[in-house]
């Protein structure tokens, strides 16, 4: 080996712990991109794998009662590969074990020969027999949450008759990799499954003989999707079709793809941040051990070696704190994406995960990290090449400090020496306090953009849970029917109140914007689900015209005044001119909203509810199940109460979790700051301090005029980095708004403490660390040492 | 008499600082000859360790010329002059410039690895008595064994020429004669142009060319008859 080479490892040997803290910050970052890339590769190559083979479809739409020959024509679209008719109702399910009714999806197949689209596969048992009347699959985790294997059976009430079905096998299927009931805002696979029958069994139930109520459809390579859409949504509209739409709203495709892009995003903005602070901590690092060893690099150049050699040999040094950091990444990165890759199988229900590994992200990830080493190194090897070896031969001058405005007010403030050391360090190496600053900062940074969700969560919830929707259950039934039901629907058991309403499938257009969505008719006085306005308070709807959500508004381009076209698309379909008359905040979905009085004046029907929301009498909850497992005409049932409670457990333990990583990852970086800004002015500031130390100040006092200089800096910084966090947090906010969630932008006083607090006692303990290494001071060596 | 391995014209080194001026060298002109031990002497400040700087290729010139046996320095560019500097030139400081973290051995390595005709480095720090301190770091060393392995490091490449600033200066005078032996030695077993600067008048009589050195300039040059060994020098 190079003595030169000797030199490096005895230099990194000694260097070990500063060079760890860098590693571990550059650690984090590849670990990120390794995880975030991978995990999305991975997650998207099952998607795409899962959907060809199963054949997940393109386009979907549905109607109320089209006949079957209906199929033909539309396998004459041009661009229409392969058609798909299907009867699809929901049901409410009586299963052992649960007091309360749980809500199905029911899928027919086809009366003969296998599914052609959204191909459900086996994952135990067999295929129901197309013929019986009670054979059924359901879907894995329906069966896992309900403890079903194959032959168990449970109760369906279908279209008013309740039947014992029988399970001969459970599987998961492309349409379905994220399971959310209607209503719902999170997957329950206790209480919502899907449940796929034989055709006729489903159609003699539903009487809808010879007909169908959902069509899938596949495109051939070349097809124009618009078109396709606009002619089968024509073919659709006399048989109650409500507006065909492609997979973007197709919702588990829906939720997948936008937690994929979330993925992809965070590999994108998160690591950078990392190799910055990782890139300015070995400028640090290097821009001191080059100043300490300025009589070597002399001694280099005076011997003969070129100014590439010794850059060489000092950009080496990076690179093996470089190659330090990736690998530690990458063996974290590894072992955490399969474990990633897995968390996401439960909320994604995926036959198989393909796993892959990509050498490009490595390869990526590893010129990232090494790179972002090399170039924090550039500027003090650049150094090096302009150190003439004559002037590396004399001792540096005595650094060279000045009497600056900081240090007059110092003096006029009275501060003592101590004190006024700290000043004139800080003052006199501007660079290395700004970028200590700034290193901390940013990790308080990091935490408030990510603890903040937390934060933007409970106003959702509060706002959705405790505000808007104020009702215990929502049922919704099998047909629209008029007010009447309200007051059956209040005789039930239990029932304290029953409120009702209407959606409509509509598309709303503005100019040339469009979108398709169910506008809520409600009763005026309704007091359980509420729609708010910025201050909370109840809106109150004008006689005429249409609220918006402040997303829809947004899409559609519209403003109070506007007038949109609303083409109803089922029914007796038209179009028609409405006024907007409000725009309202919301956090789940996008909604519209009318008086139920003027929606039904328009479709000139008399008033009709298909959804009823109701509050319970707790002790009465039996009974009325009971009753609502035996209703005829409900469809389903969305207890509201047990979703703020599944909803508050899983956020409360996500975020626990959450907490810790990312309070982990910032005290990694603030450490690795803290540490190596410590070390170098130890290093630039033994003489002095043990200067003082024989002078007769105590240990204490010589500590204090580092730890002094760092908790100060550390002070600057948390209110700094309260602000960087505040403007990440407003980017992350429009970043991750989709049709699903709007986060509402809300940092707590409590985020910006924990921020703060973590910080602080990261600085703290890694200047302590340090403040061993004074104590322990080796008065005569520091002073005997030539500097 | 043998050939002018340096000669200088001229030769003017300025410092700015600031607003001062300071003339470290006004005007040197000198030769310096081959195989001969040649002594600079001077007050503190009159210039001598710029002018071994300009002629080792640390430094350059403000102006004026400088050569290496016809081969102008001044004239060099930095990399030329890292390549004269490795091929032609050893290097003995005051305060040794070890590298801490290698051992005697690997000190001279540093040299030896780059040079085209080296001797082992256990060869060199045999001829300055280190035979036994080969594998011991700078910090387990005496000084006058630190400045031992300087100069093994500085011969172990065969230079044609040594340049000693005060090698003996940080040494007690026990030492510095061990030291001085070293260097003797050298000059006269490998005919190695010897360049030393000294504060110590004493040393001049082991030299064959004393150069008088006082304000940035030369001013007297002196041939000894007969010199004295090392060992018989005092101080
Ligand atoms: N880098 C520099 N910047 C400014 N002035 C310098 C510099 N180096 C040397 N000088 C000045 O040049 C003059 C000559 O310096 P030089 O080091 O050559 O003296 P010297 O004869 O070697 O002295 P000594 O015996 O004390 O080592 C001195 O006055 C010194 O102050
Ligand atoms: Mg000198």
């Amino acid at each position: 080996m190079r003595v030169l080479d000797k030199k490096l490892f005895r230099d990194f040997w000694r260097l070990w712990a500063q060079s760890l803290a860098i590693a571990l910050v550059l650690a984090c970052g590849v670990m990120i991109l390794v995880i975030a890339i991978g995990v999305e590769r991975s997650l998207s190559e099952t998607q795409s794998t899962f959907y060809e083979r199963n054949r997940f479809a393109d386009i979907f739409a549905s109607a109320t009662r089209a006949p079957n020959d209906l199929k033909r024509e539309i396998e004459q679209i041009s661009g229409v590969s392969i058609v798909e008719t299907r009867i699809v109702q929901y049901s409410i399910l009586d299963l052992e074990g649960l007091s309360e009714p749980a809500t199905a999806r029911l899928v027919s197949l086809p009366p003969m020969g296998e599914p052609l689209l959204n191909i459900p596969s086996l994952t135990t048992g067999r295929m129901p027999d197309p013929q019986s009347s009670n054979e059924v699959v359901v879907n894995s985790t329906f069966a896992i949450a309900n403890n079903f294997t194959v032959g168990s059976s449970f109760h369906a009430t279908l279209n008013g008759q309740k039947r014992l079905l029988t399970i001969s096998g459970t599987v998961l299927s492309p349409e379905f990799i994220y399971l959310i009931g209607p209503g719902a805002v999170m997957p329950d696979n206790r209480r919502f499954g899907v449940v796929w029958m034989g055709y006729d069994a489903l159609a003699s139930a539903f009487d809808l003989g010879g007909a169908f109520n959902d069509v899938s459809v596949r495109l051939t390579r070349d097809a124009n999707e618009q078109m396709v859409i606009d002619e089968l949504e024509k073919l659709l509209a006399p048989y109650g079709g409500t507006g065909p739409y492609d997979r973007s709203m197709q919702t588990s495709h829906m939720f997948l793809d936008s937690e994929l892009k979330q993925l992809k995003a965070m590999g994108k903005a998160v690591p950078p941040l990392f190799f910055v602070i990782s890139a300015f901590l070995v400028n640090m690092v290097l821009g001191r051990l080059i100043t300490l060893e300025r009589e070597q690099i002399g001694l280099f150049k005076a011997v003969g070696y070129s100014n590439a050699a010794i850059s060489w040999h000092y950009v080496k040094l990076a690179m093996g704190i470089g190659l330090f950091g990736v690998l530690v990444g990458w063996a974290a990165g590894i072992s955490i994406a399969y474990w990633m890759a897995g968390y996401y199988t439960v909320y994604f229900q995926f036959p198989y995960l393909i796993y892959i590994t990509s050498p490009d992200t490595y390869a990526i990830s590893a010129m990232a990290g090494i790179g972002a080493a090399v170039l924090g190194a550039a500027q003090s090897v650049m150094k090096t090449t302009k150190l003439s070896p004559a002037v590396a031969m004399s001792p540096p001058a005595p650094t060279r400090f000045k009497q600056n405005i900081f240090d007059k007010i110092g003096h006029f403030m009275g501060a003592r020496q101590p004190v006024m050391m700290i000043i004139r360090s800080i003052t006199r190496w501007p660079m290395r306090a700004s970028l200590t600053t700034i290193g901390i900062a940013l990790s308080v940074a990091t935490m408030i953009a990510t603890l903040f969700m937390f934060d933007s969560m409970d106003i959702m919830m509060d706002s959705a849970f405790f505000q808007a929707n104020r009702q215990q259950a929502t049922l919704s039934l099998a047909q629209p029917q008029s007010r009447a039901v309200l007051a059956d629907v209040e005789n039930l058991p239990g029932v304290l109140r029953a409120e009702g309403m209407q959606t409509v499938a509509v598309r709303l257009t503005n100019r040339h914007l469009t979108k398709i969505i169910g506008v809520e008719g409600r009763d005026p006085g309704m007091d359980l689900s509420r729609v708010l306005d910025a201050g909370n308070n109840s809106v109150v709807f004008p006689q005429q015209g249409i609220v918006l959500s402040d997303r829809l508004a947004n899409q559609l381009d519209a403003q109070i005044g506007d007038t949109l076209d609303m083409e109803v698309l089922q029914g007796q379909r038209g179009h028609f001119e409405v006024p907007v008359t409000g725009v309202i905040r919301q956090y789940f979905g996008i909604g519209a909203y009318m008086d139920l009085n003027y929606l039904s004046a328009l479709l000139q029907l008399q008033p009709l509810v298909n959804s009823v929301n109701i509050s319970i009498d707790e002790n009465a909850l039996n009974g009325l199940y009971e009753q609502v497992k035996a209703a005829p005409n409900i469809a389903g049932i969305v207890r509201w109460d047990q979703i703020r409670q599944g909803f508050n457990d899983t956020v409360a333990q996500s975020s626990g979790i959450t907490t810790t990583i990312y309070a982990f990852i910032a005290s990694l970086i603030v450490v690795g700051v803290v540490y190596n800004s410590a070390r170098i002015l130890l290093s630039e500031r033994a003489r002095e301090l043990a200067s003082l130390r024989i002078l007769g100040f105590t240990q204490n006092e010589v500590s204090f005029i580092l730890m002094g200089e760092l908790l100060f800096l550390t002070m600057v910084a948390i209110p700094i980095g309260f602000f960087f966090g505040y403007l990440m947090a407003l980017g992350i906010v429009e970043s991750f708004s989709s049709d699903m969630f709007t986060l509402p932008f809300y940092i707590s006083r409590g985020t910006y403490g924990f921020a703060g607090v973590v910080a602080f006692t990261a600085s703290a303990a890694s200047a302590l660390l340090v403040r061993r290494r004074i104590n322990r001071l080796d008065l005569v060596a520091v002073m005997k040492t030539r500097e | 008499m043998s050939q002018p391995v340096f000669h200088t014209d001229e030769v003017t080194k300025v410092y700015n600082t600031g607003d001062v001026q300071v003339f470290a060298l006004r005007g040197v002109n000198l030769d310096i000859y081959a195989s001969e031990m040649t002594v600079l002497l001077g007050p503190s400040g009159s210039g001598k360790s710029t002018l071994l700087n300009i002629l080792g290729g640390l430094d350059d010139a403000t102006e004026g010329s400088a050569f290496f046996k016809g081969m102008e320095l001044t004239a060099m560019s930095e990399r030329q002059l890292t390549t004269y500097r490795r091929d032609h030139v050893g290097f003995v400081f005051q305060f040794y410039n070890l590298v801490p973290s290698l051992t005697a051995r690997e000190n001279v390595a540093l040299v030896t690895e780059i040079s085209p005709d080296p001797m082992l480095p256990e060869e060199a720090l045999a001829m300055v008595g280190l035979e036994n301190r080969i594998d011991h770091f700078p910090a387990e060393l005496s000084g006058g064994e630190q400045q031992r392995v300087a100069i093994a490091r500085a011969i172990a490449k065969r230079p044609e020429v040594l340049l000693c600033d005060e090698p003996t200066g940080a040494l007690d005078s026990k030492t510095g004669v061990v030291v001085l032996e070293a260097l003797s030695r050298i000059n006269s077993e490998l005919g190695t142009s010897t360049v030393v600067i000294t504060h110590n008048a004493a040393i001049q009589n082991m030299a064959h060319r004393v150069i008088f050195f006082a304000d940035g300039q030369i001013s007297e040059v002196k041939v000894n008859k007969t010199r004295l060994l090392p060992h018989q020098i005092e101080w």
